[in-house]
This record gives structure tokens, sequence and C-alpha cells, in this order.
């Protein structure tokens, strides 16, 4: 791979997926795309990307930008958010639709499921508390590959054995000898749609809940903050915003301000206050207080 | 120091895991077969057992039934880790007091994770 072609695939993912490759990361290329470049008869990465630049090459860009995704995910990834959605998020967002009964909760960046269905699972598990509601779980990912894995809920014996409590696994999945599939009812409760947040998502409609945890870490700022923007405003004003255990408004957005004392846990900004995306750390305590 | 007994036949399997667990902290001690451990939690209750299933003289089911009849063998964490990956066996682990269940092969990731889960670490 030359330099030049670096360069190439460096900006086109840039602008297919809002990935964001340091000038270092040409191992990642070679191990990500060679297969991608041998499954369709190219021997070198500089092959691949001479034909990226030939027209009609549209399923071969799909499928450079969906290698490239990371989707690594478990069940109850961190816990502490799950907690959160279950102890929280849940019942305040029942409160507040209390004459609707009618719930939407958005997993932004679902990958092959786990993180919509530990959900699913808490909300069948609070079953009794949602007799007579409506609850809608969307899960939407950029790549067409994982979802096709989410919307199956197969996972093998490694993937259910970390994160999910065995009394779950045993009352939750079905077992096919080293192969677990998440049982129909689970199933049922999630809508996967292919979706890339760079794009406009407007159409999906409010939520009460949104998870969209471990995929701003891949994007620039720029990026990340018009992100945020277009999420604060499908998220209704006493709604709820999960973030990665890395990721953070805070320096990046006055659209969301963190719930005091939950981490990873932001709700929209309806103080008409700036919050502290542009301004920073010491307006934390301030802002947060605002909003509690 | 928290203490978890580790019940394996294989000396192999409660090598490995008695470095992943001293990893965490942990004083360990072993035993190979189920009797052995029901001698080794009359001397000490530890606060965590990792269990095999299928062990000569005493298998690990029956240990966990007698553990738990034991004055004071309610309160170790008892993690089953064997090969008998069925969810009958696991149904049936739980149902005699067992809290957690790592299906072999394992690595230090999931018993980490399944040591958390049970508030272990
Ligand atoms: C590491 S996974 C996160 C999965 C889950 N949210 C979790 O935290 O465990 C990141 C996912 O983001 C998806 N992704 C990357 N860029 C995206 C984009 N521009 N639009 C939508 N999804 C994207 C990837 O396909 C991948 O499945």
């Amino acid at each position: 791979m030359t330099p030049l072609d670096y360069e190439y695939l460096r900006k086109f993912l840039k602008e297919r997926s809002g990935l964001l490759l340091s000038n270092d990361k040409q191992y990642l290329i070679e191990s990500r795309l060679l297969p991608v470049a041998r499954k369709a008869g190219l021997a070198a990465i500089s092959d691949l990307v001479a034909k990226l630049k030939a027209p009609g090459a549209e399923r071969l860009a799909v499928e450079v930008t969906e290698a490239m995704t990371t989707n690594e995910s478990f069940f109850f990834r961190d816990k502490v958010p799950f907690d959160h959605f279950r102890d929280t998020m849940l019942p305040k967002a029942m409160a507040l639709r209390a004459k609707e009964r009618r719930l939407r909760i958005w997993c932004a960046a679902a990958s092959t499921g786990q993180e919509p269905y530990s959900l699913a699972i808490l909300l069948k598990e609070a079953a009794d508390k949602l007799v007579g509601w409506r609850v809608e779980i969307i899960g939407t990912d950029l790549s067409n590959e994982v979802l096709e894995k989410a919307r199956a809920g197969v996972y093998s014996q490694f993937e259910v054995q970390r994160g999910l409590p065995i009394q779950m696994l045993v009352k939750y999945f079905d077992q096919s000898g080293d192969i677990w599939q998440i049982k129909p009812e689970i199933r049922a409760m999630v809508q996967y749609r292919p979706l890339n947040l760079l794009t406009d998502f407007s159409s999906l409609g409010t939520f009460d809940i949104v998870f969209c945890r471990n995929v701003l870490i891949y994007f620039d700022q720029d990026t990340k903050i018009d992100v945020l923007k277009r999420i604060a405003k499908l998220t209704v004003p006493e709604g709820f915003l999960v973030l990665g255990a890395a990721e953070t408004v805070v320096g990046l957005t006055d659209a969301f301000v963190p719930v005091p004392d939950k981490r990873g846990l932001y709700q929209p900004n309806t103080s008409g206050k700036p919050g502290l995306g542009s301004i920073g750390m010491p307006r934390l305590a301030a802002a947060a207080g605002a909003r509690a | 120091m928290k203490t978890c007994l580790v019940v394996d036949d294989s000396s192999v399997i409660r090598k490995v895991a008695r470095r992943i667990i001293e990893g965490f902290k942990f004083a360990v001690n072993e035993a190979e077969d189920g009797e052995k451990a029901l001698d080794a939690c009359r001397r000490q209750m530890p606060d965590a057992v990792l269990l095999d299933w299928n062990m000569p003289v005493m298998d690990g089911y029956e240990f966990l039934k007698h553990l738990r009849a034991m004055p004071g063998g309610a309160s170790p964490k008892v993690v089953f880790c064997t090969t008998e990956n069925d969810v009958a066996h696991i149904a049936r682990a739980l149902h005699a007091g067992a809290n957690e269940y790592i299906m072999k092969p394992f690595d230090k990731e999931i018993v980490e994770a399944k040591f958390q889960e049970v508030g272990l670490i």
C-alpha cells in the first residue's frame, strides 16, 4: 500500500462512516481489508483502492466500510448503565409517560444486538409493571452484517459468558450445542434497521432513552458534535442519553448535560443556559445542578 | 484477604485457575475432589469456591449439596467451572445453590466477570 493509497482510504472512510484513522494505522487497514480484497479477486490493497476509484464500485465500497468497523459488544457491557436503566431511567420515563403508556428506546450503534437485547431482558424482568405498555426498542447500525447477526440472535458460548448472569442465560436463551439463541419473545422486542449516523435520522421519531455507546470514539470532534446535536433533537426533554465509558458531551456541546452522580448518563439541556459543552469543566457543578 | 478454594481433579486446571484468582488478590487453596474439598471447608470456610463437576470420589454437584447443608456452608460464593455445558446441568447446579457457572474453556476475563457478578470483586 502506497502512502497515497493510505491517504485515499483514510479520506474515504472518514466520509463514509466517520472513522478517524491516525496516520499510523496501515496495519489495521491491511488486516481488515486484505480479506475483502481477496474476496473480490484482488491481490493487494492498491488494487482495492484502484477498484474503489473506478465507477460502479458501490458494493465494494460498502464492504470496505463495514469491514473497517469495530463491532465488539457484550451483554450488560459495563453493567452500571444497565443498573441506571433499570433503577433510574425506566422509572422516570414511565412516570413521564404514564398517560400514553408508550416508551421508545434507541440503540444507535446496536452492533450484534447484545445491547438492545440486554435492555429487552431488563424490560421483560419488569414486565409486571409494564402491563398494557407499548415499548419499542429500535437498534440501528451502519453495518448490515452485524444487523443480520443481531436479528438472528445467535451467540457463541464465549459471547454469552461475558456479562450475562447465568440465571438470565438459562431463562432467556435456547441452547443447541455450543450455540445459544435468544428466545423469540425477546427477539421480537427489538426492531433492527440499517442507519449511518452521519446521515439524517430525524425520521426515526423521538425517543425517551437513547443508548449511543462506543461509536462516537471513532469520530472526530466535529462529527461527534454534529451527531450529539442531532440526537438531542430526537430526545424528549426529560429523556436520557447514555454514552460509553470513554465518551462524554463535556467540552463538545451544550445540547446535553451530565446527570449528577450517574456516570455516562446525560439529559437534554432545557435550561436555556449554556451547558458545559462550550465552556468546559469549571461550570460542571452549576450546570449539573440546574438539571437536578 | 479473601480466600478461594479451587476444586478440580486436573492439576493443570488448578494451576491455571490459581494464577488467575491470585491475580484478584485472593489466597487460593486447592482440592482434587469433592471429599477433600469438604475437608478443606471444615477447616476453613472459603469466601469463594471454583468448582469442577466431574471428579473421582465425590463430584462437584454432591460436594455443593453437602457444602450448603454444612454450618456456615451457605456463605461461600460457588462458581461452577466445567465442561458440562448444557442447560440441564446448569439448571441442576443453580437449584443446588450454585451462584454462577462457567462453561469451559475459560479465561481470565470470564472468571473476572463471574466473580464480579457475584460480588466477590
Ligand atoms: C464497538 S460497537 C458498539 C456496540 C454497542 N453499542 C456496545 O457499546 O457494546 C460500534 C458499532 O458502531 C457502528 N458504527 C460505526 N460507525 C457508524 C456510523 N457512522 N453509523 C452507525 N453505526 C456506526 C459499527 O458498525 C459497530 O457495530
